[in-house]
This record gives C-alpha cells, structure tokens and sequence, in this order.
C-alpha cells in the first residue's frame, strides 16, 4: 500500500512541475514575443475610433452574465435532485468548485485563450493573460460594452460548460481527479474551440459556421466530452439493472426552472445588447423550451401512458439547449420546430439509444446536451433567415445552402475533437491520480468519502 | 402484556387511528415503511428506465396493550385495514416482558395505559 501512495504520489509531483514549466515557459514567450501591444480590442491602429459604451447595453449583458452565473447553481439541483442521496453533496461541490475555479483561471489566462489576440486560427495568445490589455472600453467582440463586460459574460459560459458534463460521471469520480479534469479541460478543450467559433480569426468563424449562444462550445463540446467520460469511467455498479430512482425530484425541478431562467441571460444576452435581436432571442428561447417540453410528456403519455415531471423537465432542458445556437437568427416558428424536434430527438436518444448501448450517461449530459446541441446547430442551418437578423445567412428554408455546409463542418470537426481529446485527457488524470473512486467508496458514497460531510442527518 | 406491530396501507392510517381512538387506544407508534410481498407495485419509470423490484410504501404501527385490549385493538385494525385486496397487510402480537415509564419509572400494567 504505502509504495502505490509513493509511487502515485511520485506521479503526481512530476505532472505537477510539467505543467508548471510550460504554464511558465507559455507566458514569458507571450511577454516576450509579442512586444507589440494591443490597443482595445486587441488591434493597435491609430486611427481606429474610440468606442463608447452603451448604458443599456451595458446594463443587460451584466445583468445577463449574473442570469448565467445563476444556472450553474441550477445546475447543480438539477443533477442533485437526480441522483442518490448519498452523492447529493458530490454534485453540489462539484459545481461550485468548477464555479471559483474555472472563474480563477478565466481572468489569469482562459479568457486569452479563448477570445485573445489569435494564433493560426486555433487559439488565442496570451497576450491578454491576467486581463492584460482588456479595459473598460468597448473591444471589438462587443462594441456597445466595456470589453470587461464581455469577459465575465462569457466567464459565466466557460463556467458552466464543465458543469454539464458532470451528468456524465455523476456517483463515481474521485473529488481529485475530477479537480485535475475540469482545469486541463477547459484549457485544453473549452478555450480552443470556443476560440475556432467566437474568437476573432478563429478558423470556424472564418468560415461562416453560426452559433449564436454556444450550442457547438457548449452543449455539443460538453455533450461529447460527457460521453468520452461516460465511456471511459465505466458504469456505476449495479447499472442499469439496480440503480436507485432519483432521490429528490423537487430539487430537478428547482434545478431546471432556474437553468430556465437563467437561460434568458444565456441567449437573450448573447446579442450583447438591448435590442431587437436580443429580443427575438428571448421569445424563440422560452417557445423552444415550453413545446419541447410538451413535446416530451406528449410522447411518455403515448408511449409510456404517463406523462412525467422529469420527463417534463428534460424536455425542456432539451429544448432550451436546442434553440441556443439558433435564438438569434430563428423566428418564433423556426424555435417551434426546433423545440419539437429537440424533444422528440433527445427522447428517443435517452430512452432508446441509451437502453440499447447501455453506456452508463448517468444523468443524460450526452442525451440532452449533445444530441440537442448537435439537433439546434444543423436546425439553424434550415430555419436562419437574414429577415430576424441581418448578420446571419439564411437556412435551407430560405434558399440558402452554404450555413448549413458549415454547420456541418463545424458540427463534425466538434464532435471528433471533443470526443477524442477528452478521452485522451481523461486517460492522461487517470494515469497521473485515479478518476474512479473504490468499489466500497462508490457503495458508502461520495459525500461521505469525498467530502467527509452528509447532504441530510436523520437527526434534527 | 403484549406488544401488536401492525403493517398497514399508508392510505388507510386516519381511518385505523381514528378507530383506536375511540376504543381508548390512544399510545400508538407509527413508523413509514418500505416493504413488499407477494402484491405487485406500481413501477416507477424515469427517463424511461423502469425501476426493478420495486419495495412499496407501508405504515407500520407498534402499539403496547395491556391483555384486555388485545381484541379490540386487532378488531380496530380489522375494520378499518382490511381492503379486501392483497397488500392490506398483516398483525404481530408478541409478550411484552418489561415495560416502564420514564417520566415516573412506574412498571408493569400501570406504566403502558
């Protein structure tokens, strides 16, 4: 016993000193190299002119980054509701670790690395490392905002995509190992693609690829990368035959009226501004998520002869995640569609693909978010019309075929490197500090064994 | 003295104690329970995933008597329990060996009333 501690302990100092030395090596080649320093907006022309914010612009992508900071923690009671009452806590910390961690490390280096000064079209520099160069004037990303605005709106968004992913692997993971995940990930996976769709010369922007809200950088990506981690942790025990039904359903549906909520900030606020586009945003938000998730009862009571509150509720969820690429380019017909298809989709992917793969999804991060994510990006590329938003191209609908082309690419090249660099990743903690926890700690459960705490006592 | 644990539908517990009451059976225990038998429950389905083996939901009663009341708390039960349908559940009498009232440390037959 004590020459495995030795040797993982071992282990884990090297990766530790590895990762220091290139974080390091990293930074001082960006102050070195790049000594020509960027202007607001990350451009040093002289005569570019000096943006001004808007107040109610501003006033609305702040207010909007507060509705999304508010999702994760409803996340947390979406996912807790669903599991064991043993593993309650393990969601909930899980979530507000990713929420001060993820938040730590987008102010010292991930928001460079996402929307920063670009590198090939793959990733940012990190000349904006440490919020250097990201003032309080409007930047080009969002020209009626302080620049700062932006940042923490999309932190929000960085935030929560890790989150997802936590339905993945929900009742088994080692606290650490999921520590060590969250950071690599989101520097490795999060930052880059969400570079290639929204940073400035990433190379699926430059393509044409559309995603208004993050249904490819966040619900596909995290869709994909629950499903890498789904596949390698392996199956809860006793799944599926004896698992546990939800512990507390009220909490999940708590959980999925504030993700709902918080929604509106998440789609509504993308248009980084107070307008018309903001609005349609918000109305093709709230349709999608209300049909999808009559969408989805329609169907158990049909099939199952039972509509049910969960059922209710995942529809939703899955209509909301749907219509995220789409909000600002879709009419209030166009999120129609998408919130039936999302229901119905994501239905038939958790209840039949699932049962039939049994992969162990635990709480359907995949089934949802990935396969509603991957539903609404190639459903803008049908029902975009240039009528709702003049930056967009127009779908299929509309006579246009060149979106959808690129949707396409853009949905492809997500999947693959999601998929495949989460598995690689994933691997990698493994080797370094075990991500499963022992059998009898998965029997005590993680609250207990992780945390040293319980969510309920049967004491008052 | 002897000691009735009592299995019962959850359903039926107001109408079970309302009975007692009236035959001056005040001191009743009761407990929520799972268990199963040969009745079949109502499958619980989420996300489509049935839920196998499913233990039901009871109300177990543990009520201390002294002998003069053991037929009318078992006639209470009957009547007010009984269903007529698998599951209504089943009545345990054993001898209750010691009994005492902390508040006073009275003992025996005067202790359980």
């Amino acid at each position: 016993m004590a020459g495995t501690a030795k040797r993982d302990s071992w282990k884990w100092w090297t990766t530790v000193l590895v990762v220091l030395v290139c974080l390091l090596a990293n930074v001082g080649g960006a102050l070195a190299g790049d000594s020509v320093t960027p202007g607001p907006g990350g451009q040093a022309l002289p005569a570019a002119p000096v943006l001004q914010a808007d107040s109610g612009d501003t006033a609305w992508v702040l207010i909007s980054a507060a509705l999304v900071m508010f999702m994760t923690p409803g996340l947390a009671f979406f996912y807790g509701g669903l599991v064991r009452k043993k593993n309650m806590l393990s969601i909930l910390m899980q979530c507000f670790m990713i929420l001060c961690l993820i938040s730590v490390q987008w102010v010292l280096f991930g928001y460079s690395l996402a929307f920063g000064p670009d590198v090939k079209g793959i990733v940012g520099s990190l000349g904006w490392a440490g919020l250097s160069g990201v003032g309080l004037d409007p930047g080009s990303y969002a020209p009626h905002v302080p620049h700062q605005a932006f940042m923490i709106f999309q932190m929000m968004f960085a935030v929560i995509t890790p989150g997802l992913i936590i339905g993945a692997f929900a009742e088994r993971m080692k606290f650490t190992g999921f520590c060590v995940f969250t950071l690599l990930w989101a520097t490795l996976v999060y930052d880059p693609v969400c570079h290639w769709v929204w940073g400035e010369g990433g190379f699926l922007r430059q393509m044409g690829v559309q995603d208004f809200a993050g249904g490819i950088v966040v619900h596909i990506n995290a869709g994909l990368a629950a499903l890498a981690a789904a596949l390698v942790l392996g199956r809860r025990q006793g799944y599926p035959k004896v698992i546990s039904p939800p512990h507390n359903l009220p909490f999940a549906v708590i959980g999925a009226a504030m993700l709902w909520f918080g929604w509106f900030g998440f789609n509504a606020g993308s248009a980084l501004g107070a307008g018309k586009v903001a609005t349609n945003a918000f109305v093709a938000t709230h349709t999608a998520g209300a049909v999808a998730g009559l969408t989805w009862a329609l169907m158990e009571w049909l099939l199952i002869r039972r509509p049910t509150m969960l059922g209710m509720i995942t529809g939703c969820v899955a209509g909301l995640a749907a219509v995220t690429p789409a909000a600002g380019y879709v009419n209030a017909m166009g999120a129609m569609a998408i919130g039936v298809g999302s229901g119905a989709i994501c239905y038939l992917s958790v209840s039949f693909v699932k049962a039939r793969l049994q992969y162990d999804d635990s709480l359907d991060a995949f089934g949802v978010h990935g396969v509603g994510g991957i539903w609404g990006t190639l459903a803008l590329g049908i029902f975009a019309t240039k009528s709702v938003n003049p930056d967009s191209a127009n779908g299929l609908l509309y006579g246009g075929s060149s979106l959808m082309l690129a949707q396409l690419t853009a949905v492809g090249v997500t999947l693959a490197y999601s998929f495949v660099a989460t598995l690689l990743l994933l691997k990698a903690v493994n080797w370094v500090t075990k991500l499963r926890v022992s059998e009898q700690d998965e029997r005590i459960g993680l609250d207990l064994t992780q945390h040293r705490e319980a969510g309920y006592t049967l004491i008052d | 003295m002897r000691y009735i644990v009592a299995i019962i539908q959850p359903d039926r517990l107001d109408e079970v104690l309302a009975k007692l009451d009236e035959k001056e059976i005040h001191l009743v225990t009761v407990t929520p329970v799972m268990g199963r038998g040969r009745q079949k429950g109502i499958a619980e389905v989420y996300r489509s995933h049935k839920e196998a083996g499913c233990l039901l939901k009871k109300a177990k009663l543990e009520i201390a008597v002294n002998e003069s009341y053991v037929q009318p708390t078992i006639d209470a039960i009957l009547s007010t329990a009984r269903t007529g349908n698998i599951g209504d559940g089943k009545i345990f009498v054993m001898d209750l060996l010691r009994c005492v009232r902390i508040r006073t440390g009275e003992e025996g037959s005067a202790a359980i009333g």
